[in-house]
C-alpha cells in the first residue's frame, strides 16, 4: 500500500519537472529508433564512423569538437595506426619550443579535435552567430539525438503565418520547426548526395543526419554503454541482495507476526 | 554513556576498549536493544535512507573536490575532465548529482511523515525543529552544489536567488555583495560557494547527530501516534529494524542506481551543459525540481502591499501573534500577559483581517498615506512567503497543539493534510512553468497564489482552529493491542476470502 503511495508521488514528483524541459522549445521532434536507447542499447561503430566523415567533411567547418581527443575514435572501431593517420591529417599548434617559439606540427592520437576558429568571438565574426561546440551538444540540447536529426532534417520554406506575424526572413536566417523560435542562422548543412559514402549507405540527407547524430551521440556520452551495462549488474546484484534481505526481514519478523 | 553500571563483553579485545572508551557499550545501547515501537509501516523507513544518502553525497564529493577545480575559467572543463578522464568519474559524478535528488526525495517523504503522524508534538518539538534545520542546511548546500559546474543554469540560477536577497531592506544589497564577492556572480561568488559546499555537509552532519540524540532521548514516534507503555510495545532495534531497515535501504538504491545508471540527466536541465555566458541568458530559468514549490511561492506574490493590506495581515493573525508573545513573554521574562484563551475569536479576526486586506487591495493607490504608498514590494513579499513558508515549519508544534498526534484518529486535519500534500505537488508543479502559462484559461501566478493562500492557511488558520475544536477518533489503549487486533481481523477475513 505505501508502496503504491510512494511511487505515485515519486511520479507526481517526477512529472512537473519533464514538462519543464520541453517548454520554450520548437516542435518536439519525433522519436528516432537509436540503436543505443534503452537499457541494453549499444553504438553502432559503422554509423558512427560514417558519422565521424559528416562531421569532418561538413560541420568542423564551423563546430569544433575539442572535448574529443583523436585516441578516443578506438571507440569507433579504428585500430590505432588508422587513428594516427586521421590525426595527421590536422594541424596543431605545439610550443613553445627550445628557442621560445610556437610551431606547427601534424596532431597526434593524444591531441584533441583542434576547433576551427581560435576563439568564440572569431566565430561569431564569421558566422553571424556563435557556432557552438558539438562535443556535448546531445546533451545539451532537450530530447539529444532526436532533436539533433530532427534539427538537420527540418529546414523548410516559413509558413505564411510565420510571415505575417515576424516579416519576411532577413539575410542569413532560415526557417527550422524544430529550432526554439523557429528561426536559425545555420544555412541547411546538408543534402542529398553531398558526402560519398565508402560503405554502400544511402547517400540521403536522412541517413546523413541520422550518422551524425550517432555520432555525436557517443561525443557527449562516451561512457554510455559501459554505464548501461554496469547499471545492468549493479541492478542484478541490488535485486538478489534485496531477496536476500527480504527472506531474512520475514524470518526474524516470523515470531513478531 | 556513563561506564558505572556497564555490562561486562566476553570478547577480550571488545571489553579492553569498552572498560576505556564504552563504545560498544554505546552502541549496544542505541542501536542493539534500542526500544522500538513495534508497529512501524514503511514510511519509518526514510530516516535510515536519508542518512544512507548523506553517506553517499559526502564519499562522493570528496572524491569529485580531488578532481574539480573551482574557477570560472575552468570549472565546466574540470567537470567534464572527470566525466571523460577520470577513472569511474563518470560514475562517482552521476551518483553525486542524482544522489542530492534522491537525498532530497528521501527527506521530503520523512517531513510529510513526520507531519501526517504528528512526530513534532510533545515531547519532541526539538527533534522536529532540528529536522527543519538540516532541510534549510540542506537546502543551502544544495543549491550552492549547483552552482559548482557552472553551467548555464548554474550561473543564471545564481544570480536568480543570490538577486532575491537584495529585497530584504536596508541590509539586503550588503548580503549580496557579501554572496558575489564582487558586483556580479563571477569568480569569487564561485570560489567561495565551493568552500561552503564542502563546509556545510558537515554541519549537516553535526546537526544530523543532534536530531539523532534528541530522538534517542525522546523515542522514535509511531504511526498510531501514542506512547509506548511497556515491553511489549517495543522490539530492540536490532535486529528487527536494522534488518528492515536495510531492506528498505535496497529498495531505495535500486530507484536510485536506475537513474544514475539509465537516466542520468533526466533530473537535470539540459542548459547546464551549456558553458556558462554572461551575455546569453537562458529563456526560461528554472531551478532544480526539489526547489520548485517553494520557487512558485515566490512567484505567486504578485502584488504590493500597501499599509491598509498589513493591517489586514495582521488581525487575521491578531490571536496566533498574542498567544505567542505572551508565551514568549512568560517563559523568558516571567511576565504574564492576557491571552486568547479560546481560538473563538479566530474567525472573527480573520473574517475582519480579510475585508480590511481585500479593501486594502481594491483601493490601493487611492487613499493618501494608508494606500497609497507601497510598504512591501512584490518581490519582497515573495521572499518573505518564500522563507515564511520554510521557517513556519518551526512553530508547527506550537500552531498544532491538538492533544493527538497520528492524523489517523483526526477525522478533519487528515484529509486537510492530505490536500495540503495536494497543494505542494501542486505548487512544485507551477513552479516548472514560465510566468506567462496559463492553466484552464487562468494564470499561472493566480494558480500558484491559491496554492500559496491554502498552504498557508493550513499552517496559520486550519491547524490552530483544529487544535482547540477538532473531536478526534476512539484512541487505541496500547501498540499492543491495536497490532493484536490487527492481527485477528486478518485471520478472520483470511477464510472467508477462501470460500
Amino acid at each position: 500500500m505505501s508502496v503504491r503511495i510512494l511511487l505515485t508521488l515519486f511520479a507526481l514528483v517526477i512529472l512537473p519537472f519533464n514538462m519543464a524541459n520541453a517548454a520554450g522549445a520548437g516542435e518536439k521532434p519525433p522519436a528516432k529508433d537509436w540503436s543505443f536507447n534503452g537499457p541494453f542499447g549499444t553504438y553502432d561503430k559503422a554509423a558512427m564512423q560514417r558519422g565521424l566523415k559528416v562531421y569532418r567533411d561538413v560541420c568542423a567547418a564551423c563546430h569544433g569538437l575539442k572535448r574529443i581527443y583523436f585516441r578516443n575514435l578506438e571507440a569507433l572501431g579504428y585500430s590505432e595506426a588508422q587513428i594516427k593517420n586521421i590525426a595527421a591529417e590536422y594541424t596543431v599548434i605545439d610550443g613553445p619550443d627550445a628557442e621560445g617559439e610556437m610551431f606547427d606540427r601534424a596532431a597526434r592520437p593524444s591531441d584533441t579535435f583542434p576547433s576551427p576558429y581560435p576563439n568564440k568571438n572569431a566565430a561569431k565574426a564569421a558566422n553571424g552567430a556563435y557556432p557552438p561546440d558539438l562535443s556535448l551538444i546531445k546533451k545539451a540540447r532537450a530530447n539529444g539525438a532526436d532533436y539533433l536529426h530532427a534539427l538537420l532534417t527540418g529546414y523548410k520554406e516559413p509558413p505564411k503565418y510565420f510571415t505575417d506575424k515576424n516579416g519576411p526572413l532577413l539575410d542569413g536566417q532560415y526557417y527550422n520547426k524544430y529550432m526554439a523560435g523557429n528561426v536559425i542562422a545555420m544555412a541547411p548543412p546538408l543534402s542529398d548526395g553531398v558526402i560519398a559514402y565508402e560503405d554502400g549507405s544511402p547517400e540521403t540527407l536522412e541517413q546523413y543526419s541520422k550518422d551524425v547524430s550517432h555520432f555525436l551521440a557517443w561525443a557527449a556520452e562516451p561512457e554510455m554503454e559501459v554505464r548501461k551495462r554496469t547499471g545492468v549488474q549493479v541492478l542484478l546484484f541490488l535485486l538478489v541482495f534485496a531477496g536476500i534481505m527480504y527472506g531474512i526481514k520475514r524470518k526474524i519478523w516470523a515470531d513478531v507476526h | 554513556m556513563g561506564s558505572g553500571n556497564r555490562e561486562k563483553f566476553e570478547n577480550p579485545t571488545i571489553e579492553w576498549i569498552d572498560s576505556r572508551l564504552p563504545i560498544f557499550s554505546m552502541l549496544q545501547k542505541e542501536y542493539g536493544v534500542f526500544p522500538t515501537p513495534r508497529n512501524f509501516n514503511n514510511f519509518w523507513n526514510f530516516g535510515a535512507i536519508a542518512m544512507v544518502m548523506l553517506t553517499v553525497m559526502i564519499i562522493t564529493g570528496i572524491v569529485l573536490a580531488m578532481h574539480y577545480t573551482g574557477d570560472t575559467a575552468q570549472s565546466f572543463d574540470s567537470v567534464e575532465r572527470i566525466m571523460r578522464d577520470v577513472n569511474g568519474g563518470w560514475l562517482i559524478r552521476y551518483l553525486h548529482s542524482n544522489g542530492a535528488s534522491f537525498f532530497f526525495l528521501a527527506v521530503y517523504i520523512h517531513i510529510f511523515r513526520g507531519m501526517y503522524y504528528g512526530s513534532y508534538k510533545a515531547p519532541r518539538e526539538i527533534l522536529w525543529m532540528l529536522g527543519v534545520t538540516i532541510f534549510l542546511l540542506m537546502m543551502a548546500t544544495a543549491f550552492i552544489g549547483y552552482v559548482l559546474p557552472w553551467g548555464q543554469m548554474s550561473l543564471w540560477g545564481a544570480t536568480v536567488i543570490t538577486n532575491l536577497f537584495s529585497a530584504i531592506p536596508v541590509v539586503g544589497d550588503s548580503i549580496v555583495t557579501l554572496l558575489w564577492g564582487g558586483f556580479a556572480v563571477d569568480n569569487p561568488t564561485l570560489t567561495r560557494f565551493f568552500a561552503l559546499h564542502y563546509l556545510l555537509p558537515f554541519v549537516i552532519f553535526a546537526v544530523v547527530f543532534l536530531h539523532v540524540w534528541a530522538l534517542h532521548v525522546t523515542g522514535s514516534n509511531n504511526p498510531l501516534g501514542i506512547d509506548t507503555k511497556g515491553p511489549q510495545d517495543t522490539l530492540p532495534f536490532h535486529p528487527y529494524y536494522t534488518m528492515k531497515d536495510s531492506f528498505g535501504v535496497i529498495i531505495f538504491l535500486i530507484i536510485y542506481a536506475t537513474f544514475v545508471f539509465f537516466l542520468p540527466n533526466s533530473l537535470g536541465h539540459p542548459d547546464n551543459y551549456i558553458p556558462a555566458d554572461p551575455l546569453v541568458t537562458p529563456p526560461h530559468i528554472v531551478p532544480e525540481w526539489y526547489f520548485l514549490p517553494f520557487y512558485a511561492i515566490l512567484r505567486a506574490i504578485t502584488f504590493e502591499t500597501n499599509l491598509v493590506m498589513l493591517g489586514g495581515f495582521g488581525l487575521m493573525f491578531m490571536p496566533f501573534f498574542v498567544n505567542t508573545g505572551a508565551f514568549f513573554a512568560k517563559s523568558l521574562a516571567g511576565i504574564k500577559l492576557p491571552t486568547f484563551k479560546a481560538m473563538t475569536p479566530q474567525p472573527i479576526f480573520l473574517s475582519l483581517g480579510l475585508i480590511t486586506l481585500g479593501l486594502g487591495f481594491i483601493l490601493h493607490g487611492k487613499i493618501p498615506l494608508l494606500t497609497d504608498f507601497t510598504l512591501i514590494d512584490a518581490k519582497l513579499g515573495g521572499v518573505i512567503a518564500m522563507f515564511g513558508s520554510i521557517l513556519i515549519w518551526f512553530v508547527l508544534p506550537w500552531l498544532d497543539s491538538h492533544p493527538i498526534r497520528s492524523a489517523r484518529f483526526r477525522p478533519l486535519q487528515r484529509p486537510l493534510f492530505i490536500i495540503l500534500c495536494v497543494v505542494f505537488l501542486f505548487l512544485g508543479y507551477a513552479g516548472a512553468k514560465s510566468a506567462d502559462a496559463t492553466l484552464l484559461g487562468v494564470s499561472m501566478s493566480i494558480w500558484a497564489l491559491i496554492g500559496t493562500v491554502y498552504y498557508f492557511a493550513y499552517f496559520l488558520v486550519i491547524l490552530p482552529i483544529l487544535a482547540k475544536t477538532e473531536k478526534g477518533k476512539k484512541l487505541p489503549s496500547s501498540i499492543h493491542e491495536a497490532v493484536l487486533e490487527k492481527e485477528k481481523a486478518k485471520e478472520t477475513s483470511a477464510p472467508e476470502a477462501a470460500k
